[in-house]
């Protein structure tokens, strides 16, 4: 097969690289430019795509960089700003994947005459008996993505590799190290590739939107104290609220950016019993209500046992077992079957 | 390398021409037995010295200028950076340039805080506007210290008529340094016409089949500009470090070949160059010849395919062996949307699909069909299937 693998620089994405040569495919690395702006977190960088063309060089095989950085601002920067500037909470590195790597990239390499695109991600790929193709957890369940790969629906699934998805992180390394790639060693990225390091979210949004002050306020509506930026506070929160020293500690149980309101109460009252989640995307067919299915919230939480309560074209409700603390709006929501394994759906909270 | 460019139609010449051979015989001395300093003053380093005296004079001569107001740079951007730093530290002012101009002189200018005027549609600096900047410096008692204004574009191929710069900056910006970077001309034009109106110009060897990491910047007797490297003033105290001696004799070598040939080159050329984007745009509906023939130099043709992206159709050509070009690569290798037909207010959707086939000394009948087909069968492919 002729595969175009996504190389942003790092080790699994190098390894990816290697393990397709290794299978026979002809293979084309292509690294994305999507960040223009400042940045010291890594991604994107000058000297990722060095890593990643070095990398390219030892394996013997091609490497091009295509510039995306237009696509990357109109469906990843402009909209984690807004988001912020409305009060949710988003995921830029899941829209980076849905709208760039599995979107823009694919229809690119589709363009170009590839077979499939392959990228770094530890995840699995499996088509089962009926057909029908999921997204399956990593072998590595520290290091499992399916997570923000969650979006990928049938014909993508059919198109995409992820060859790095059957092995540990250990493992990634250990070959990488076997080849001698450079990457071999180097650490994971964590961070929001657009943003610095030195000036963090406050100082990126501090840009590009205005701040508001709002007030922090029990539940019962008695005024607390107050917040600089309304923008910046997320649901759950504890710390940064400059709340008086003492009393039992504070969660953010709701951010109302409208009326400039920071609710605060105990920890229980962000329990909830259910989650409703909108935009979501099945990646076969949506499963009947009063099914059972795993959620995870986070990128790394633990997943949680639900039962679908209602179920629309793009709307799901689930009833927990047990209530979950709240999850901000913004964040994406993924459904993986009763035996957590395989990837169901995935959309954002409301 | 011999047996892959043959199969390789090579339309990148903008970017870098092949070394002539006349050039790679003229250095090859100088990297081995004849290895001396020419700065020093035993008879290995007076050996090189006259090679060195005889290139500059041989530079000059093809310039139109004294063998004294040539100096040897690293290439065409630092004769860029020496000329608009050098006259905006020297004389202090404000520097200014045309809005299509590389980024060697653009990043300058912008650097400094100066004034960037607007072009017409071929990217060339409108001369009204240019004059309204000037006097707009004027008006606000600054003076200009330096315009920089490029005598061929890269990206285009677009000429400026640098008598007219000359005379509206003459006439309006007095003491003003008038800089013009020429590194695309000297294969096309007369560069002593170039270099007769202005008071600096920038040359980059590798362009005109010398080796890369060599430029010649001249600067007429009665400019001063701060030197940007300073040292051991080799070249009279404009510029330091030790001579490249190898890179100099091969750079006058390549310069004579270029000028010699130039005449029926042009003609070549020029043909070469009409039969590549007839071939072109009678074959693809929704093209357009960004500049004219007629103002535009033999060596670039450069196209607007709509309905196409550069990123998608230079891999097919490079798949098919030919190379070509959109507009410039920042750091990372990615190209960058081009600020030159940006700033001529061509339409995005053309601006997208900017194709630079660029030809030269080199470039034969059998690249330019090799070429049409495959741009020609890559540009359907790609509008079939988006």
């Amino acid at each position: 097969m002729k595969v175009l693998v996504a190389m942003s620089g790092g080790v699994d994405s190098s390894v990816a690289a290697a393990e397709l040569r290794r299978e026979g495919h002809e293979v084309v690395g292509v690294t994305m430019r999507l960040w223009g702006g400042e940045s010291d977190t890594g991604c994107c960088s000058v000297s990722d795509v060095d890593d990643a063309r070095r990398v390219a060089q030892q394996l013997r095989i091609d490497h091009l960089v295509f510039n995306f950085s237009d696509d990357f601002d109109t469906h990843v920067v402009n909209p984690y700003v807004e988001a912020h500037r409305t009060g949710t909470t988003p995921n830029p590195c899941i829209e980076c994947n849905r709208h760039l790597k599995f979107d823009r990239l694919s229809q690119r390499a589709r363009l170009l005459g590839f077979d499939a695109v392959a990228t770094g991600h530890h995840a699995r790929i499996e088509r089962q008996p009926s057909g029908v193709w999921r997204v399956i957890r990593g072998a590595d369940a520290a290091k499992d993505q399916s997570y923000v790969v969650h979006m990928l629906d049938q014909k993508e699934l059919a198109y995409t590799l992820f060859p790095v998805g059957h092995l540990t992180k250990a493992q990634v390394r250990e070959r990488a190290s076997e080849l001698g790639l450079r990457t071999a060693t180097k650490p994971d990225s964590q961070d929001v590739c657009f943003i610095s390091k030195t000036g963090g979210r406050e100082t990126f949004l501090g840009h590009r939107i205005p701040f508001r002050a709002a007030r922090v306020v029990d539940e019962s509506g008695t005024e607390l104290g107050s917040v600089e930026a309304v923008e910046m506070v997320t649901i759950g929160q504890r710390r940064g609220l400059r709340l008086a020293g003492g009393a039992p500690k504070q969660f953010v149980l709701d951010v109302n950016v409208e009326t400039r309101t920071v609710v605060v109460g105990a920890e229980t009252s962000l329990q909830l019993s259910d989650l409703r989640a909108e935009r979501m995307m099945w990646s076969h067919e949506p499963l009947p209500i009063g099914s059972e299915v795993m959620v995870q919230t986070s990128a790394h939480g633990a997943t949680q046992s639900a039962l679908i309560e209602e179920v629309s074209s793009d709307t799901v409700v689930l009833q927990w077992r047990e209530p979950q603390r709240r999850t901000a709006p913004g964040q994406s929501v993924v459904l993986y079957d009763a035996s957590d394994r395989a990837v169901l759906a995935g959309g954002i909270v409301a | 390398m011999n047996g892959e460019r043959a199969r390789l139609a090579y339309l990148d010449h903008a970017a870098t021409t092949p070394m002539r051979e006349t050039a790679i015989a003229a250095m090859a001395p100088y990297l081995a037995d004849q290895f001396a300093n020419p700065s020093g003053s035993h008879r290995f380093s007076r050996s090189a010295r006259t090679a060195i005296d005889e290139a500059r004079d041989d530079v000059a001569e093809v310039l139109g200028c004294a063998p004294g107001e040539v100096v040897f740079t690293s290439g065409g951007t630092e004769g860029d950076n020496a000329a608009i730093f050098g006259a905006v530290r020297r004389h202090g002012g404000v520097a200014v340039c045309s809005a299509a101009e590389h980024h060697a002189v653009l990043h300058c200018v912008e650097h400094l805080g100066g004034v960037v005027v607007a072009v017409d549609k071929h990217g060339v600096i409108n001369v009204d506007e240019l004059q309204l900047a000037l006097d707009n410096v004027a008006s606000r008692g600054e003076r200009v210290a330096v315009v920089s204004v490029m005598a061929v574009n890269n990206e285009v191929g677009s000429i400026t008529p640098m008598r007219d710069v000359a005379r509206v900056v003459r006439g309006s910006a007095k003491g003003a340094v008038l800089h013009s970077d020429a590194v695309q001309a000297a294969c096309w034009l007369d560069v002593r016409d170039i270099v007769t109106v202005t008071d600096v110009v920038s040359f980059s060897a590798h362009k005109f089949g010398g080796p890369k990491g060599m430029g010649v910047m001249v600067v007429k007797a009665g400019t001063t500009l701060e030197p940007l490297i300073m040292g051991g003033g080799q070249e009279r105290d404009r510029r330091s470090g030790t001579l490249n001696v190898a890179g100099i004799v091969a750079t006058a070598a390549a310069l004579r070949s270029t000028a010699d040939s130039r005449a029926t080159e042009v003609v070549r050329v020029a043909e070469l160059k009409r039969a590549l984007v007839s071939g072109i745009m009678s074959q693809l509906p929704d093209t357009i010849e960004t500049i004219p023939t007629s103002a535009s130099v033999p060596g670039v043709a450069h196209l607007c395919i709509a309905g196409i992206e550069s990123e998608a159709l230079l891999y097919l050509l490079d798949e098919a062996g030919v190379c070509a070009s959109a507009a410039s690569a920042c750091a990372s290798g990615a190209m960058e949307p081009s600020h030159v037909l940006q700033a001529m207010g061509v339409e995005p959707r053309y601006v997208q699909g900017a194709l630079r086939l660029s030809l030269g000394h080199t470039t034969t009948e059998h690249d330019v069909a090799t070429a049409i087909d495959a741009i020609v069968h890559s540009v359907r492919r790609l509008r079939h299937q988006q």
